[in-house]
């Protein structure tokens, strides 16, 4: 790892201005990808400001069915919650499923989606979800916040705050391990709410996480799993690397799309 | 370089370090404290878990400064006395290792394991918690056996305080 300097925000407002007064400044949350990253030298920050002592960062509410989850509340909370189990279990599985133990009593949800692997699990949530990102200035819809692989609409310092959803009628994630990393080789988030069916789909977009469109109609006319069998996904829109073809992803996707519309509840 | 405090099994202990010091570097090279082991640079292996303020984390993908005031608890701490702690007896008397060289990691995730579950720990749960600890010795299965015979032992233990 590379010199830096460490700084300990207690507040948003002091996380901003710590950015702020940084050479090339980086947020620190959970660490669980930053730490590596910089370990490899693939990350340099001259400065890291650690997020993770800040309380109104962390924490989860339900009022109604709207939920929200702090941007520093760790897997581990999610995955334990009896509130987020309530509204919305597919989203307590999803965070227990993450890695494994030790990462997730680290690693948050704010530092998952600002960093936006294409192999993470709650941009596939989110997307669904059509959930609100919300961060020190602003609020972006899921729609808008995930613009490619590792991208995100936020701008240099941003800092996520929360995110916001509102819970579905039935739900499910699932996903198809990368079995060395746990990573999602493919995973596939299938919510029904009031506006209709969405599915979210992690893993294997050539883009990063995407929302399965055809999918989606197929499910809108008949919400069960043999309604997908119509619907084709294009290996030409899908990542290829050593674990996995193109063409072995997009039959994954399909794969997961139908068994989570079997297993939403 | 700062001055960085924290209690580490139960003492208070500083130490100067530079900012990007990992934890698993500041207890051993700097507290001497050479329990916890490293044993792959990609924080897959879990050699290196200790506890922070009571929860199992990996101490190679922590900065020291991140613990700076925090409870640390590594596997020299977790004997009381001369006597062994439950999970170390069961590793022990069930041939939980070989090598030995995950066994640190091993026992420091079995111990947080067992806190979370209690006696109502099954073999499925073990196997899919220890996704985060690699042992290239053992096939895992003495490590399963092991850890739930000290899940028996501390939750029969607890009922019995109770
Ligand atoms: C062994 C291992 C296995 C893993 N397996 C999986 C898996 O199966 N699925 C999965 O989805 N993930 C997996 N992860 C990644 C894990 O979920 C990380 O915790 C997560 O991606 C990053 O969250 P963090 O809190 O650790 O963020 P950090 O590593 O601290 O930060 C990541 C990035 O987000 C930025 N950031 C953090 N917080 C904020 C904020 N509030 N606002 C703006 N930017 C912010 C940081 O600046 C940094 O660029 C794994 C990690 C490891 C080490
Ligand atoms: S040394 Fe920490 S996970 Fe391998
Ligand atoms: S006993 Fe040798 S690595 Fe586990």
């Amino acid at each position: 790892m590379y010199k830096t300097n460490y700084h300990r925000a207690s507040s948003v407002e002091e996380a901003t201005s710590l950015m702020a007064g940084a050479d090339d400044g980086k947020l620190l949350a959970g660490g669980q990808t930053l730490i590596p990253t910089m370990k490899q030298r693939l990350a340099a920050p001259s400065d890291v400001v650690d997020l993770r002592h800040i309380a109104d960062l962390k924490g989860i509410s339900v009022a109604g069915n709207q939920v929200t989850i702090g941007a520093g509340t760790t897997h581990a909370d999610v995955a334990n919650s009896a509130e987020v189990r309530s509204v919305c279990p597919a989203l307590a599985d999803l965070a227990s499923h993450i890695g494994d133990p030790h990462v997730r009593n680290m690693g948050t949800i704010g530092g998952s989606i600002a960093n936006n692997d294409p192999a993470a699990d709650y941009p596939a949530a989110m997307v669904a979800l059509n959930a609100t990102v919300h961060t020190n200035s602003r609020q972006i819809g899921a729609a808008d916040f995930f613009t490619g692989l590792f991208e995100t609409a936020l701008n240099d310092g941003e800092i996520i705050t929360a995110v916001t959803f509102d819970a579905p009628e039935k739900a499910a994630y699932q996903k198809f391990p990368n079995p060395a990393s746990r990573y999602a080789m493919a995973g596939v988030f299938v919510a029904k709410g009031g506006g209709g069916v969405s599915v979210g789909v992690t893993g294997a977009g050539s883009d990063g996480v995407y929302r399965a469109s055809d999918m989606e109609a197929a499910l809108n006319t008949n919400f069960s799993s043999d309604a997908l069998d119509g619907t084709s996904v294009d290996p030409a829109d899908m990542l290829s690397d050593l674990h996995g073809s193109a063409e072995y992803r997009a039959n994954l996707v399909k794969v997961m799309a139908r068994r989570a519309v079997a297993a939403a509840s | 370089m700062a001055n960085i405090s924290m209690t580490v099994n139960g003492s208070e202990v500083s130490g100067d370090a530079e900012d990007r010091t990992l934890l698993v570097e500041f207890l051993r090279n700097d507290l001497g404290l050479t329990g916890t082991h490293v044993g792959c640079d990609t924080s897959q292996c879990g050699a290196c878990v200790v506890h922070v303020d009571g929860e199992a984390v990996k101490s190679c993908t922590m900065l020291a400064a991140q613990a700076a005031g925090s409870e640390i608890t590594t596997i020299e701490g977790l004997a009381g006395g001369g006597d062994l702690h439950p999970v170390q007896k069961a590793f022990h008397e069930n041939h939980g290792l070989q090598c030995g060289f995950c066994t640190p990691g091993m026992i420091m995730a079995a111990t947080d394991m067992v806190r979370r579950h209690g006696a109502s720990l099954d073999e499925a749960t073990v196997r899919t918690e220890l996704e985060g600890n690699i042992c290239r010795c053992t096939g895992y299965h003495n490590i399963v056996k092991s850890i739930l015979a000290a899940a028996s032992e501390m939750g029969g233990a607890q009922q019995a305080a109770e």
